[in-house]
């Protein structure tokens, strides 16, 4: 049941598109910062399809662009110094090319974002409750009353016990979880039909996590609503997402529905990540399993395919070409590389690579720290 | 005695390479403080820094060499052309009883530098010996000091250098040895405790750091530390804040002069030019402005340049003042 | 709580050697001071106000006796005038003159402060908002170039041309009046004394509100603000302005000092009679007497100021409110 009914609503379901099944539609999205030392490319032609109510997961290390990504979607990046070429469709219309002004329209409605740090996103120096019915009274119309009894209800919604008083607090006298649940409260106010939840529980305690995420998914069913989570832990997606995009040096290099994803990975960059992950079975004091190297530079990156530099399968072609975003077997499940895990090409690559003592492929097949180590000052 | 400026920007939280792509750049959208100072920052000193200190070495170099100048005697008159605007012979005119103006600006300058250099030596000397030690040393010294310095910075300044001044040289036949001593003990004093705060400050971020923890450990006497390490690098703030405390100093003279406190006007000072050039205007309306105005455009002009060149050092040095 | 406390502590410290040492400045005068406070007396009036001063009279009675003094509103006279030398039949008290002279130099502080804040605020919001523009960098070099001209300086340009335009023969003598008594020449004379005195003042808040704002606008709840969907006018001053506003207050508190020094300097421009004036009046007549006053007001007036000034920092960020009641 909803909370509360949207003015808004109604001319919306009139103008309302017919294939208006597709929420959000972005196609060769393109984002890079004018820096001193030149342009530096942080989304490179990345496209997305989101429908409705469903769950899409970007993971990428640090540096991979996703927190550009979803920004840039949204359209909060600052106009200076940056250059933004593409599309992005939301419910059929191009907002791509809007102006802040006409963005407001959707941001605090229709799309909303919550962010890392709780801390940091919320204003230090105004009341809690103050910072919630602010976007219901200026978005919803609302009175005093109405939007206070919102906002109580709201609190109560994403679990924060004894909402009543926690309106007249300040942020810094809550604890990190509680914050994270206030800043949902704030995203999900107006109700928006899409969140990007940007990397929401890395700031928290593990106990927390889990309770956050929950929280996010349970809303998400509540409302309808379609959600991005970013995150650099393949963890976090595994149970919740319905599709994840792979993002790597700001491409999508890989992406599928999650089961197929899990199961039939293709980039050896998601194999790695996905061994990364510590695994309780493993006994205790086993190593970890690490990619070696970091990520290239924006401004200036190699040739050919970016990942090439710290792939235990890479050969001599990846670091001329640069592998097309081809189709697997199963239908909606994308990859680029060109000697993808799990296929013959594959295997014998990594075994080529193996006997040449390639660092990257001892680093990645053995867990040598010493080989991992080697690529990093390659 | 101005503190310095706010720090623009806080270091950016770049845990991410996204972060740190985007921070910078929305900083440097975004921060164009003294646009030309942060230049001068990194690059090399700009058309701007280098005329300020062509300015400063010409003001100081003629107030030096005065004496010895082919100009006139700042005490000389010229009846005739009493009242005269700007001319070749005398570049800033002539003042209402026939004293070149030229002239009497530079002796001025004499007169301002020496009050003004003499405070701010005044106040490095004795505020940078105690911010030195209470930043080093901390512990009870260092709240002892940092007391007595929020005392005396809770006191007007003008109020109280004016006070004593007034106590100690003001009788009507003062000689202007003795105000300018008594200007450059009461001016510097009031600046001691600004001077050993910013002092403090940036010791205390010096010491904290690793080279100095190493000095100790190898057995090195804190007095050696503290000259041959911690100094050094105070150095610089403390170069600043004595290129900006000039300035004010030579405002304050200015006010004290009006006041009735300054030097005393048988000696030409930038303040005291201003302080009579009042009076004959009053008298002379429409007649004499190059009496205010050569005084002020030099003060202007002095201020600006050491405002500029204090700026471009704490700039080149970046020290934070973070724990005021 | 405790820090409140200790502010007390500090207050009251600062009080007691303010006190201290405008008491003694007597003692500190070369020479006979009651020559120079009444050169033209006979030995025995000279005498007589040496007991009524308790030049003789042992330190700390002597002190206790100014502080006393000072509590009752007894502060002092100006000897010395009409030949005459004893307290009880002063006509010419200090007292009077302060009364007289304190709420003129006291609105020309209130008016300036409320005037450069009135331009700085705004000035430094859209600055920020609009930081790299041309915009931005014309107004930080004006403001600049502010900073360097003294004060007194601006004063007497400003004197100088408005005078001329208005034909005034002495552009710098304002003839005061006070509000109750004629409220446009109250305005029309403290115009350009506070003009001077707010145009550097301009400066220094534009630039210090302007460098805050820069960084809280780099913040995490901004853009939050913004992915909710506020208008940037409503950011910038419901959201942004308040976390940035502290340092600006701090020196704006801070600031009283500088303005109660320029305020003095230009009521003697502008023969405003304020404290500037008497202050001015006092040391060329050599009457030290009065001068402790002076200069005892004004110090503590200051010290009370910047107790208030922190306390209205705690209040407006509420982080120190707290830190404050659990530490």
């Amino acid at each position: 049941m909803p909370l509360f009914r949207r003015r808004k609503e109604v001319t919306r379901t009139i103008t309302a598109r017919p294939e208006a099944g597709r929420l959000l539609e972005v196609t060769d999205l393109y984002t890079s910062f004018k820096t001193p030392r030149g342009l530096a490319t942080a989304v490179n032609n990345v496209s997305i399809v989101l429908e409705r109510g469903k769950t899409l997961g970007i993971v990428g290390e640090s540096g991979s662009g996703k927190s550009v990504l979803s920004r840039s979607i949204m359209g909060l990046l600052p106009k200076h110094n940056v250059v933004r070429e593409g599309s992005v469709r939301f419910e059929g219309k191009e907002i791509a090319g809007l102006s802040n002004t006409a963005m407001r329209e959707y941001w605090g409605t229709e799309m909303a974002m919550v962010f890392q740090d709780p801390m940091t996103s919320l204003n230090p120096v105004l009341k809690v409750g103050r910072q919630i019915t602010e976007s219901l009274v200026f978005h919803l119309d609302m009175d005093k009353r109405q939007s206070h009894e919102t906002a109580l209800a709201l609190l109560k919604s994403v679990g924060i016990p004894e909402a009543e008083r926690r309106l007249s607090e300040y942020p810094h006298q809550l604890s990190g979880g509680m914050r994270q649940r206030i800043v949902i409260a704030i995203a999900l106010a107006c109700g928006p039909k899409l969140l990007f939840a940007d990397e929401p529980t890395t700031a928290l305690d593990v106990t927390v996590q889990a309770q956050i995420l929950n929280l996010l998914q349970q809303q998400q069913r509540e409302r309808d609503m379609a959600m991005i989570l970013v995150t650099h832990d393949l963890g976090v997606v595994a149970g919740r997402a319905d599709e994840i995009a792979v993002m790597y040096a700001g491409q999508i290099v890989e992406r599928a529905p999650t089961r197929t994803l899990f199961a039939q990975m293709r980039m050896p960059y998601t194999e790695g990540l996905l061994r990364s992950i510590p695994k309780l079975e493993q006994p205790s004091h086993s190593r970890m399993q690490i990619i070696g190297g970091r990520p290239p530079d924006l401004v200036s990156p190699p040739p050919g395919c970016k990942f090439a530099p710290r792939c235990p399968y890479a050969q001599e072609k990846c670091h001329h070409d640069e592998p097309p975003l081809s189709e697997a077997e199963t239908p909606g499940h994308y990859y680029k590389c060109w000697f993808p895990v799990g296929t013959p090409e594959g295997q014998e690559a990594l075994e080529r690579n193996l006997s040449a003592r390639l660092p990257q492929a001892l680093a990645a097949v053995a867990g040598d720290v010493t080989a991992a180590a080697q690529v990093e000052a390659v | 005695m101005p503190e310095p400026s706010a720090d623009p920007i806080p270091a950016p939280e770049a845990d991410t390479m996204v972060a740190a792509g985007v921070q910078p750049l929305v900083l440097e959208a975004a921060t164009a403080p003294a646009v030309a100072v942060e230049k001068a920052a990194t690059k090399k000193l700009g058309v701007v820094g280098w005329i300020a200190i062509v300015w400063i070495v010409a003001t100081f170099g003629s107030a030096l060499l005065a004496p010895w100048l082919p100009i006139a005697e700042p005490d000389e008159t010229f009846i005739r052309n009493i009242g005269d605007g700007p001319s070749l012979n005398h570049p800033f005119g002539i003042d209402g009883i026939g004293q070149d103006m030229f002239s009497r600006v530079i002796w001025g300058a004499r007169a301002s530098l020496l009050v003004s250099v003499g405070s701010v030596l005044f106040g490095l000397a004795f505020g940078g010996f105690f911010g030195l030690i209470a930043g080093y040393y901390r512990g009870r010294l260092d709240t002892f000091l940092s007391y007595v310095f929020n005392v005396f910075l809770a006191v007007p300044q003008l109020v109280l250098a004016l006070a004593i001044v007034a106590v100690f040289a003001s009788e009507p036949t003062v000689s202007v040895g003795k105000r300018e001593m008594w200007l450059i003990i009461s001016i510097g004093l009031v600046s001691i405790p600004i001077i050993g705060r910013i002092t403090r400050a940036s010791t205390l971020a010096w010491s904290d750091r690793e080279f100095v923890l190493a000095a100790r450990s190898m057995g090195a006497k804190n007095r050696r530390i503290i000259v041959r390490d911690v100094l050094p690098n105070v150095l610089p703030a403390m170069c600043s804040i004595a290129l900006l405390g000039i300035a004010v100093v030579i405002v304050l003279e200015g006010g004290l002069s009006i006041l009735g406190v300054g030097v005393p006007p048988s000696t030409p000072s930038w303040g005291n030019l201003i302080a009579t050039g009042r009076n004959e205007l009053t008298k002379i309306v429409g007649a004499n402005t190059q009496v205010i105005f050569a005084p002020a455009i030099a003060i202007f002009l002095t201020v600006l340049s050491l405002n500029y060149l204090g700026d471009v050092v704490r700039a080149r040095f970046d020290v934070r003042e973070s724990a005021l | 709580m405790r820090a409140v406390l200790q502010r007390l502590a500090q207050l009251t410290v600062v009080l007691l050697l303010v006190t201290i040492f405008t008491a003694l400045l007597i003692d500190m005068v070369p020479g006979d001071v009651t020559n120079t406070l009444a050169p033209v007396s006979t030995p025995e009036q000279r005498e007589g106000l040496r007991k009524e001063l308790k030049l003789d009279r042992p330190i700390y009675e002597r002190y206790g006796e100014w502080v006393g003094g000072l509590v009752q509103g007894d502060l002092g006279c100006y000897y010395g005038t009409s030949g005459y030398t004893t307290a009880t039949q002063c006509p010419d008290k200090v007292s009077d003159r302060v009364t007289d002279a304190l709420p003129v130099s006291l609105l020309l502080m209130i008016y300036a402060q409320v005037l450069s804040l009135v331009i700085a605020i705004p000035l430094g919001v859209a600055t920020a908002y609009r930081a790299g523009s041309l915009f931005d960098k014309g107004v930080n070099t004006v403001a600049f170039a502010l900073l360097a001209i003294p004060n007194f300086v601006l004063a007497l340009v400003l004197a100088y041309y408005v005078g001329v335009k208005l034909g005034w023969t002495d552009p710098t003598s304002a003839d005061y009046a006070s509000p109750l008594e004629d409220i446009n020449q109250h305005f029309r004379a403290m115009a350009l004394p506070t003009l001077s005195l707010a145009a550097g003042q301009i400066a220094v808040y534009m630039r210090l509100l302007r460098s805050d704002m820069i960084a809280t606008l780099q913040e995490d709840f901004v853009t939050m603000a913004r992915a909710k969907g506020l208008t940037p006018g409503r950011i910038l001053w419901r959201h942004a302005l308040r976390p940035s506003s502290l340092t600006l207050l701090t020196v704006a508190g801070l600031n009283v000092g500088t303005l109660i020094g320029g305020a003095v300097v230009l009521e003697r421009l502008f023969a405003l009679p304020g404290m500037g004036t008497q202050i001015a009046d006092a040391i060329l007549r050599r009457q030290y007497v009065a001068l402790q006053s002076y200069v005892a007001i004004l110090a503590l007036g200051y010290v009370l100021l910047n107790f208030l000034v922190d306390v209205l920092y705690a209040i407006l960020d509420p982080r120190i409110r707290h830190a404050r009641a659990v530490g």
